[in-house]
C-alpha cells in the first residue's frame, strides 16, 4: 500500500506537467496580444514593447515555454496583470477557505445521506422511502445555485437568520454548503438506500438476525460496513463536481475561495492568474482522488 | 481514478419515469419551437414604469428589472438553453464516440493515445475546465457550446471503449473478423449496434448535465449574454434584487429544474427498460 502511494504521488508531477503544457498552449494560442492587453487599452506603442519585453514575451514560445516551467518549479506562476507580481501568494491564503467549504459539504453528505438512505430502506414502499426518493430525484435536479439562491431568499432575506454573503463564522458556512452538498447527498442517499436494501437479503444478514443480534447492530456493524464501499466510491466520483460547483457556490455566497477567484481571473482576462488557479484545481482532484483510492483499500481488505 | 464503478440502483416509480421524462421533453420542444409564439410579450421589450413587479393579471410571473416580462422571457429562452444542451451533447456524443469505437476496436498504440489524452482532460474537474475554456474562446454561445462539448468527451468515450472491450471479445465479432469483414463495417453494422443503448442513455443523462452546466455558466456572466433570455444569465441578473423581489427568481430556476428532471428521468427511465445489467 505505501509502495501504490509513492507511486501515485510520484505520478502526479508527471500529471501536472502535462496539464500545465496544455494550459500553455491554449492560452499562447488564443487571439490577442497578450502585452497589449497587460499595458491597458491607453498604452502606446512603445509603452507596449516595453511591456512585452520586460515580460520576455518577444522571445521564441520554446524558451518561454522552458523558463514558465522553470519558474513554476520555483514557485512562480509568472505575471498577473491583476496583483502586478506573482499571483502565487494570493492564491494560496485563498485555499482555506475552498478547503473548508468543500470539507464541510462531504461532512453533510456523510451526516445526512447515509440516514436517508438507511431510513429509506428500512421502510421500502412506504412514506419515508417515498418522501427520500423524491428527495433524491429534485437534489438531482435543481441546480445548486438557484438552490442556493432560494436558501438565501429564505434564511436571510425573510427570516434573517443567516448572513447572505462572505465567511464570517459558522452561521456563514451553512448555507453554502447545502448548496454545494446538496447533490451529493442526494447521489449518497441513493446508493445507501439501494446497497442496504440488496446487502439486508444476504444469508450473512438472515445469520446475524438468528443469533439474536439487535437490528441496529445488524445495520451498523454489518450491514453498512459492506455498504461503506459504494459510498465512498460515490464521493470519489464526484470530487470532480465538488471542486466545480465550489466555484459557482464562492461566486454566489462572494465566499472568499479560489473558485471565486478563478471567476474574478476570468473577468480580468487575467490568464496567468486562470492558468495558476486551475493547475491548483487539478492538483486538488488527483489528491481527493488519491485520498480516496486509499481509503477504498483501507476499507476493503480484499484489494489491499 | 476509482478502481471500480459502484453499480446504479433503480429507485422505484422506474416504470413511470420514462413516460414523464418524455412527456415534459415533448412540451419543452414545443416551447422551444413556438415559444415566439406563444409568449404573451416581445421577451426584450422594457417597460420602465413597471420594474420588478410582482406577478399579476397582466405579468403572471411579474417583470424584471427593466420591466420585462419574465413569464415571457423564460418562454423564449427554453430555444436557447435546449439548443446548446442537445447540440453540445450531440457534437460530445460524436466525437466521443468515435474516439471510443477507435480506442476500443484497434488497441494498440492508438487506444494508448487516446485513453492518455482522455485521462489527462479528466484530471481537470468539468467545470473548471469549461471556465478555463470559456476565458479562453470568450463567452459566447461558440464558447459554451465547445466547453460544454469537451468537458464531455472523454467520459463519454471511456464509456464506449469500455462496452466496445466488452463486445469484442464475443464471438459474432471474431467471426465477422475471421471472414475478413472490413474494419468500418464491423465497427458500423456490429459493434454500435450493440452500444447504442448505453450511449443513449448516457447521452440523456448528459444532456441534463449539459443543461446544469451552460445555465451555471450564464449565472456567471460566462454564457450567453443579455439581453439575451437565457435562464442562467436570468438568475444572475436577478441575484442582486433577492432582497426586494424573490419572484424574479423563482420561475427560470424552476425551468431549469424541470428540464434537468426531464432529461434525468428519461434517461434512468430508459435505463429501467433497456439495461438487462438491473
Amino acid at each position: 500500500m505505501i509502495r501504490l502511494l509513492l507511486w501515485r504521488l510520484a505520478l502526479i508531477p508527471v500529471t501536472v506537467l502535462a496539464v500545465v503544457t496544455v494550459l500553455f498552449v491554449i492560452f499562447k494560442t488564443i487571439p490577442g496580444d497578450e502585452a497589449t492587453m497587460i499595458a491597458g487599452a491607453t498604452a502606446t506603442q512603445a509603452e507596449i514593447d516595453v511591456v512585452r519585453h520586460q515580460l520576455g514575451l518577444d522571445r521564441p514560445l520554446l524558451v518561454q515555454y522552458v523558463e514558465h516551467i522553470e519558474g513554476l518549479l520555483h514557485g512562480d506562476l509568472g505575471y498577473s496583470p491583476t496583483f502586478r507580481a506573482n499571483p502565487l501568494p494570493r492564491i494560496l491564503e485563498r485555499v482555506p477557505a475552498t478547503l473548508l467549504l468543500t470539507a464541510s459539504a462531504i461532512a453533510l453528505t456523510v451526516i445526512v445521506g447515509i440516514p436517508a438512505g438507511i431510513l429509506a430502506a428500512s421502510f421500502q414502499h412506504h412514506w419515508p422511502d417515498f418522501t427520500v426518493s423524491a428527495g433524491v430525484v429534485a437534489l438531482l435536479a435543481v441546480p445548486n445555485f438557484w438552490l442556493g439562491m432560494m436558501l438565501i431568499a429564505l434564511f436571510s432575506v425573510q427570516l434573517e437568520w443567516l448572513p447572505s454573503i462572505g465567511l464570517s463564522g459558522p452561521a456563514s458556512l451553512v448555507m453554502p454548503t447545502i448548496a454545494l452538498a446538496a447533490r451529493l447527498i442526494a447521489l449518497v442517499g441513493r446508493m445507501v438506500r439501494g446497497v442496504v436494501i440488496e446487502e439486508q437479503r444476504k444469508d450473512y444478514v438472515r445469520t446475524a438476525y438468528a443469533k439474536g443480534l439487535a437490528r441496529p447492530r445488524v445495520l451498523y456493524r454489518h450491514v453498512l460496513r459492506n455498504a461503506l464501499i459504494p459510498i465512498v466510491t460515490v464521493i470519489g466520483l464526484q470530487a470532480g463536481y465538488l471542486l466545480g460547483g465550489s466555484v459557482v457556490v464562492e461566486r454566489l455566497f462572494a465566499w472568499p475561495g479560489i473558485g471565486d477567484l478563478l471567476l474574478t481571473a476570468v473577468g480580468l482576462r487575467d490568464y496567468t492568474l486562470v492558468q495558476g488557479i486551475t493547475v491548483l484545481f487539478v492538483i486538488g482532484f488527483l489528491l481527493m482522488n488519491l485520498l480516496v483510492e486509499m481509503l477504498y483499500r483501507l476499507i476493503n481488505p480484499r484489494l489491499r | 481514478m476509482s478502481a471500480t464503478v459502484a453499480p446504479r440502483r433503480r429507485t422505484h416509480g422506474g416504470g413511470l419515469f420514462l413516460p414523464i421524462g418524455a412527456s415534459l421533453l415533448l412540451m419543452f420542444l414545443l416551447l422551444a419551437v413556438f415559444g415566439a409564439a406563444i409568449a404573451p410579450y416581445d421577451p426584450t421589450a422594457q417597460d420602465l414604469l413597471g420594474i420588478l413587479d410582482p406577478p399579476s393579471m397582466q405579468h403572471w410571473l411579474g417583470t424584471d428589472e427593466i420591466g420585462r416580462d419574465i413569464l415571457s422571457r423564460v418562454i423564449v429562452g427554453t430555444r436557447i438553453t435546449l439548443a446548446i444542451a442537445v447540440i453540445s451533447v450531440f457534437l460530445a456524443g460524436v466525437t466521443g464516440v468515435c474516439l471510443g469505437l477507435l480506442a476500443g476496436h484497434f488497441g494498440g498504440a492508438l487506444d494508448r493515445a487516446i485513453s492518455l489524452v482522455t485521462d489527462l482532460m479528466m484530471t481537470i474537474p468539468s467545470l473548471v475546465l469549461a471556465i478555463a475554456v470559456v476565458s479562453a474562446i470568450g463567452a459566447n454561445t461558440t464558447g459554451l457550446v465547445t466547453a460544454i462539448t469537451i468537458s464531455f468527451v472523454p467520459s463519454l468515450a471511456r464509456l464506449v471503449r469500455s462496452r466496445v472491450l466488452e463486445l469484442r471479445e464475443l464471438d459474432y465479432i471474431e467471426a465477422a473478423r475471421a471472414i475478413g469483414m472490413r474494419h468500418a463495417r464491423i465497427l458500423l453494422r456490429h459493434v454500435l449496434p450493440n452500444a447504442v443503448s448505453v450511449i443513449v442513455i448516457e447521452l440523456s443523462l448528459m444532456a441534463g448535465q449539459a443543461v446544469l452546466v451552460g445555465t451555471a455558466l450564464g449565472f456567471l456572466g460566462l454564457g450567453v449574454q443579455p439581453p439575451a433570455p437565457e435562464w442562467g444569465a436570468m438568475l444572475g441578473s436577478s441575484r442582486q434584487y433577492l432582497e426586494t423581489a424573490p419572484y424574479v427568481a423563482m420561475a427560470p430556476g424552476i425551468a431549469v429544474s424541470l428540464l434537468v428532471l426531464a432529461f434525468n428521468l428519461f434517461g434512468d427511465g430508459l435505463r429501467d427498460r433497456l439495461d438487462p445489467n438491473q
